[in-house]
């Protein structure tokens, strides 16, 4: 099997993967990260978004070989406990969920908004989560959760 | 003379579960284990329930560990169904844990050598006058917990220092922070993976299946066909997809159940067989005159779960016993169920709750928990995990049944309400497991020995009734007669979703309540608060119409619309103002919310079950609706099943009114009727159309206008 080199988390990986494998098949079953969370398998929920370069990306129809020689972020390389990123604590203030399965890819489509539009409006932030589904209707308290964090990371 | 004291009424799940041992124990370590039978589904029970418990026992909250429950440790609670969480474990837990802190109260005293009453208790120390001092963890060794709940005293309201707050949910932090806390994450050593074939068509047979081609799968470990049920195991996912895919195209299947024609539901429910019962019947002592009659028939289509997550479970085999990881909602209702397909004594399985997505009832959980134990028996002892598809999810998980609801008013001359009729045509609302003689889940259906398939029945009108929920009207109308009409058959599969049928009922009460002032002149709310007597019930309708200003000004292109229903009539009470913006397309802009569930224990945690039930139930009401032909359902994916989007879904502003006296209930399930009702009035509002037919789309709101002109 080819070898497939790229940054994961901050840190350079060589796996020798199948390189139709999809991405999210790597990251869970061969890294073991949980961020990740299979939903749907062809890319219509966005649970199992993360950022490869700096954009959000459905993990689960993305095949492996397209993220050679690139950055890829998932939910543990966002922060820590220890290290929270402004999105995360947000979340946590918010209360910004009821079963959370879904936050994992809404943080990373969100993280990755703020990348390219660190003000953005509210209608800017619910187009970027629109392809994200929460089936249990936390998306108002999620929207603010992203637009505190937006606030806190601007103010000088 | 005088006789023994007669014991007190305990709670309903103390009284099941009298051991205090059962509920609490105090760790070594300085923290306090405590158990129930509820689960967390997304909706923060457990924080709840560590809120009672902390203030109970006067800890604090960070000391609180509670415990999942499992079949080996926790208390017998049934099923986390019902918006009754609140209501029969947090009674539970505050008794139990009153009792407890007396227990140790008269045991620090004895070993203090000071009056009970001088003592005080304070994050778990006890300390009296003279700076004695013990603490829980100090007195547990020498106190027993393993004896039966005599009935504690708690705590007045107002001393309770957690109840009411809007603590922080525990399980959060690990959630933003990929911490293991889903069974989907459960990393458990020689995990490997299984995968169910079904066929497409509901009960079809296999006729035929050539394992050959997904044998050689590299991967594979074994196949299993037991009947019509197959499954694989294999090394890894892939492999084990790759086979399913390969036993896919070398099955053939034969038989199964003709579906109903998707654009007739009403007409195909009132064609069937049916079991009919009188659920409410009221005779005025002197009846009005009827000088006229209105009627109208509302349905709602079935409407699937749609879990986020698809359903997922791990079962391991060691010698004739097994346990399983489950997300289901019962862990002892799943284990009878499943001792009864495997013929074996219950105490040899043992069954552990861990979350799964959000869950709004009887989803897939428990039969993919069978589908794991089946396919465990063939994996050599390793821990086997089955997750279903997409598609299974939307298709093989029960669904909320349809509904036709046909109501008649008898009107006066003056146009009041002399009488009123509702009739409900529905499948059953439950087919949940562990409550009957034969196993709920799907697999036992499809194996070589099958089970027959359970046509789905009501709870009873004491517990909340199920098609029938909600029918009553808690309007003051001087007669009535409310009937049920529940299927002997069963084509699309149907079980518990949210709300059961009131959704349907209380859609159809409100609406024609509508209907009925609209004939009057008369605005709707005030015709509401005209024949409300409960004061609870007027308060919610009062404190929505204050907030969201009833009744704005008429504007070009918005609507306003109020729906109001106390959820089971016994438990919490809401009312809702929706606004909403019609052209073409119906957009729900605002929803304005009051609600009272008693003593609110954690009021943002009931504020973020209010939300999100009143976005759920937009959703279903503007968008959702099961697609299917005649032998299979179509509705596989999000594309052909969508669900409110982000950029849709409405604002929503709760009040809650809070009432620490008075019992808690659940929150849950107290939006969806009244949402939707509030919705499809506002689309009246706005357009002058009376859809009675959900989901209100652009075709719906199209053949409600044809219809209305």
């Amino acid at each position: 099997m080819p070898s497939i080199r790229f940054r994961l988390n901050g840190t350079a990986r060589e796996i020798d993967a199948d390189p139709t494998s999809t991405l999210l098949d790597i990251l869970r079953g061969q890294f073991g990260l949980i961020g990740p969370h299979f939903g749907c398998g062809s890319g219509e929920c966005g649970a199992c978004r993360v950022i490869v370069a700096d954009h959000a990306v459905t993990s689960c129809d993305t095949p492996v070989w397209s993220v050679a020689d690139k950055d890829v972020t998932t939910l543990e390389g966002l922060g820590s406990p220890e290290h929270p990123h402004p999105l995360q604590r947000a979340f946590i203030a918010e209360q910004a969920m009821q079963c959370g399965y879904c936050v994992s890819g809404v943080l990373m489509s969100a993280a990755a908004l703020l990348m390219q539009k660190p003000e953005p409006t509210e209608a800017e932030v619910r187009a970027a989560l629109d392809r994200n589904l929460c089936r249990c209707g936390a998306h108002n308290r999620m929207v603010r959760a992203v637009l505190a964090a937006a606030n806190e990371m601007t103010v000088p | 003379m005088t006789g023994a004291p007669s014991p007190p009424i305990l709670p309903v799940s103390l009284a099941a579960n009298p051991k205090l041992s059962s509920w609490v124990r105090f760790a070594p370590d300085g923290q306090v284990m405590v158990s129930s039978g509820k689960v967390e589904i997304g909706q923060g029970i457990v924080t709840a329930l560590a809120q009672i418990a902390a203030d109970e026992l006067d800890v604090d909250i960070g000391r609180v560990r509670m415990i999942r429950a499992t079949t080996s440790t926790s208390p017998n609670e049934g099923v986390t169904s019902g918006s009754l969480s609140i209501q029969q474990s947090g009674r539970a837990l505050r008794l139990a844990c009153a009792e407890i802190r007396q227990i140790f109260l008269v045991a620090a005293a004895d070993r203090l050598g000071v009056d009970e009453d001088a003592l005080a208790i304070e994050d778990g120390t006890i300390s009296g006058p003279g700076n004695v001092t013990t603490s829980y963890w100090e007195l547990a060794g020498d106190i027993s917990l393993d004896r039966d709940a005599a009935g504690g005293l708690p705590k007045p309201a107002v001393r309770r220092a957690l109840a009411g707050r809007s603590v922080q949910r525990l399980d959060i932090p690990d959630k933003v922070f990929a911490q293991p806390r889903f069974i989907q994450d459960l990393a458990l050593p020689g995990l490997v993976h299984g995968r169910v074939l079904r066929p497409e068509r509901p009960g079809a047979k296999l006729t035929r299946l050539d394992e050959n081609a997904a044998r050689a799968v590299t991967g594979v470990i074994a196949i299993c066909r037991d009947g019509s049920f197959v499954g694989v195991v294999g090394e890894t996912e892939r492999a084990a997809e790759a086979a399913l895919a390969l036993l896919r195209k070398a099955a053939a299947w034969s038989g199964g159940e003709a579906l109903p024609d998707e654009d007739d539901l009403a007409n195909f429910l009132k064609a069937q067989p049916v079991e009919s019962t009188i659920v409410d019947h009221k005779t005025a002592s002197a009846p009005g005159r009827k000088a006229r009659t209105i009627r109208a028939r509302y349905t709602r289509p079935y409407i699937a779960h749609a879990s986020i997550a698809p359903s997922c479970a791990i079962a391991q085999w060691t010698a004739d016993r097994v346990r399983v990881w489950t997300h289901s909602q019962g862990v002892y209702l799943l284990r009878a169920d499943l001792a009864l397909v495997l013929k074996l004594p219950a105490e040899n399985i043992t069954v552990e709750h861990l979350e799964g997505a959000g869950c709004y009832g009887h989803n897939g959980a428990d039969d993919v928990a069978l589908d794991a134990v089946l396919l465990a028996k063939i994996a050599g002892g390793k821990p086997v995990r089955v997750q279903w598809s997409r598609a299974d999810e939307m298709t093989h998980a029960p669904f909320g049944a349809a509904m036709a609801i046909e109501l008649e008013a008898d009107l006066d001359a003056q146009g009041e309400v002399v009488n009123w009729r509702h009739a409900i045509w529905s499948n059953g609302h439950a087919a949940r497991p562990g409550r009957a003689s034969q196993p709920a889940l799907l697999a036992a259906t499809e194996l070589a020995h099958p089970f027959p398939r359970m046509v789905s029945t009501n709870p009873p009108q004491v517990n909340g009734g199920g098609g029938d929920r909600n029918s009553v009207p808690l309007y003051d109308f001087p007669s009535w007669i409310i009937e049920s009409h529940r299927l002997l058959t069963m084509p699309v599969r149907t079980s518990a979703l949210r709300t059961l049928g009131a959704h349907g009922n209380v859609f159809a009460i409100e609406s024609f309540i509508n209907e009925i002032a609209a004939e009057r002149g008369e605005d709707p709310l005030a015709f509401r608060l005209r024949h409300l007597r409960d004061e609870r019930a007027r308060a919610v309708i009062r404190s929505v119409a204050r907030r969201a200003t009833w009744k704005p000004a008429p504007q070009a292109g918005i609507g306003h619309g109020i729906g109001f229903a106390r959820y089971k009539n016994t438990g919490a009470y809401c009312a809702v103002i929706a606004e909403i913006e019609g052209e073409q397309d119906i957009r729900v802009k605002k929803l304005t919310v009051a609600v009272d569930v008693g003593e609110a224990i954690n009021p943002d945690g009931v504020i973020n079950q209010i939300e999100g039930g009143a976005i759920q139930a937009t959703s279903w009401t503007l968008r959702e609706r099961v697609r299917f032909e005649a032998t299979r359902i179509t509705s596989t994916s999000w594309a052909d099943y969508p669900i409110l989007r982000f950029s849709e879904v409405p604002a929503v502003d709760v009040e809650v009114i809070q009432r620490p006296e008075m019992d808690p209930v659940g929150a849950g399930e107290a939006a969806h009727g009244p949402v939707t009702a509030a919705i499809a009035n506002a689309v009246f509002d706005c357009l002058g159309v009376r859809v009675r037919q959900l989901p209100i789309t652009r075709d719906g709101l199209i053949k409600a206008m044809d219809l209305s002109s």
